[in-house]
């Protein structure tokens, strides 16, 4: 393996001048372009690392869907105001602060034990019992589940607050064209079977409820630019009950096992794996819904008459 | 001169430009870039102390950390950017009173 | 070496050059369309010639049926991808 130091040298060089570069280009365009080959290039790293299930999340949302959200707030807010420049003072000094606190970290870095003693063991040693043969779904969906639902919390948080910054319907683009609905009509029903898949794969190999959701909240995105789907009024209830249906199958399971001797969270084994496919399932759902309404960026109506210019 | 020691240094690295054009960029867009290479850079010393030597088995812990970290830092974004255009908004109907 | 790893390898190096042939092009060509043309064509042809060499290197039928599939998907990417360009081009975009 020792060839491969070479691409893990060349790949960290390009992950550090793909991070100075996102931030010192004049164009905002290309900084959100750079910014989606750095999503891209961290998702290499994350699979050298041994993190296929981080690199497939990354690739898909950080790269993916934070890409397509950068690209419609850059055309939304085309033309604002430049906003003032900082002196080169302030800017000297905060460079040396953060130089130290990184020198600071790096020394703490180095100095610590490297691929010491962890969990591994204790999730290994565990793993029958929690319903599912893949040991990051464990974690995620069984030992650490409590973070995982206020994780998706965090998610329905979001759409409220984006659907509470109430926005007046900006100007139409046009309509992508033939050739755009072709490729939808190929692509959206892969997508689904691959989002799916992910998530029925995610219970033995890398994949899970999260790569799975984000792959078919992309196929959301894309039904949005095609205009398969144009987002009315009429839909705001089954909108909203996509939003919460996650958290609340989620915390209605988790609640529902905590009677009689069990606590909250503690799933019988026998019923360890049905019970984890079922909150998988609606929590990809949850997260597609969501990731296409954060990408729409409204409400479908607005809330009041006075927003409108 | 394994992996771990290498990425572990680059997100240090990351970490450190983020910092630095967080707090000296004007741009609101920029400032949401700079923070996110700050969550990178963090996600990378948690994916680092992870690594195992080949046979042996990652550590799954930190992978569940991280990637609840990466959705977390979306839904984020998705506030920052929905805040940034209504503050656009807000300006250009300012402009024309 | 055996015979199925230098198969990979034969296939696999001439798709290294067409990717970095694409990518010379992309950055010597002097307009949008011509960088377009060459990123589709070479990082197309480089893509399959790389898909068949892990393909041969992995052995089994499974992996290489998704391999198929991940290289259709990305050519209909692609194309997608490089017709939305070079309209937006021809409509009088940046260039």
């Amino acid at each position: 393996m020792d060839a491969m130091i070479v691409f893990d040298l060349a790949l960290a060089l390009a992950l550090v001048g793909l991070a100075w570069a996102v931030l010192a280009t004049e164009d905002l365009f290309a900084a959100v372009v750079l910014f989606i080959v750095f999503g891209l290039m961290t998702a290499l790293a994350w699979v050298r690392l041994a993190a296929p299930d981080v690199a497939l999340a990354e690739a898909a949302i950080g790269a993916g869907v934070t890409g397509a959200l950068l690209l419609t707030t850059l055309r939304r807010t085309a033309g604002a105001a430049t906003p003032e420049v900082t002196p080169p003072a302030v800017s000297w000094g905060v460079g040396a602060l953060s130089l130290a606190v990184t020198a600071g970290l790096g020394a703490a870095f180095l100095g610590a034990p490297s691929q010491g003693p962890g969990l591994e063991g204790a999730i290994a040693g565990n793993l029958a019992a929690s319903g599912v043969e893949h040991p990051v779904t464990a974690v995620l969906l069984n030992y650490r589940a409590y973070d995982t639902l206020m994780e998706v919390v965090v998610l329905f948080a979001a759409v409220v607050a984006v659907w509470s910054v109430a926005q007046a319907p900006e100007a139409e683009t046009p309509a992508p064209g033939p050739v755009y609905a072709g490729f939808a009509r190929l692509a959206l029903p892969a997508a689904a079977v691959v989002g799916a898949y992910l998530l029925w794969a995610g219970a033995t190999m890398p994949g899970g409820a999260f790569q799975g959701g984000a792959v078919l909240g992309a196929l959301g995105i894309l039904a949005l630019l095609a205009r398969s789907y144009v987002p009315a009024p009429e839909h705001r209830a089954m909108a909203r009950a996509a939003f919460i249906a996650g958290t609340a199958v989620f915390a209605l399971v988790a609640l529902a096992v905590g009677f009689g001797p069990r606590v909250a969270f503690e799933y019988p084994p026998a019923l360890a794996k049905p019970l984890i496919l079922l909150i998988e399932a609606v929590v990809t759902l949850s997260i597609a819904a969501t990731l296409a309404a954060l990408f729409f960026g409204r409400e479908p109506e607005p809330l009041s008459v006075e927003a409108r210019p | 001169m394994s992996p771990d020691l290498i990425y572990g240094l680059a997100g240090l690295g990351v970490f450190g430009i983020g910092l630095f054009r967080a707090l000296t960029l004007a741009a609101p867009l920029r400032r949401v870039l700079a923070l996110k290479l700050c969550a990178v850079g963090a996600s990378f010393l948690l994916i680092v102390a992870a690594y195992r030597e080949p046979p042996g088995a990652a550590d799954a812990v930190p992978h569940a950390l991280v990637i609840t970290g990466i959705v977390v830092m979306v839904s984020a974004m998705a506030v920052a950017l929905a805040l940034i255009h209504r503050i656009a908004v807000l300006e250009r109907e300012g402009g024309h009173d | 070496m055996s015979g199925l790893e230098a198969l990979a390898l034969a296939l696999m190096v001439p798709g290294t050059v067409f990717f970095v042939a694409g990518t010379v092009g992309m950055l010597r060509f002097p307009d949008a369309v011509s960088r377009l043309h060459a990123l589709t064509k070479a990082d197309g042809l480089g893509l399959v010639l790389i898909a068949a060499g892990a393909a041969v290197a992995a052995g089994s039928a499974g992996v290489a049926l998704r391999l198929v599939l991940i290289c259709v998907l990305v050519g209909l990417a692609g194309a997608l991808g490089a017709h939305l360009i070079a309209r937006l081009v021809r409509s009088g975009g940046e260039g």
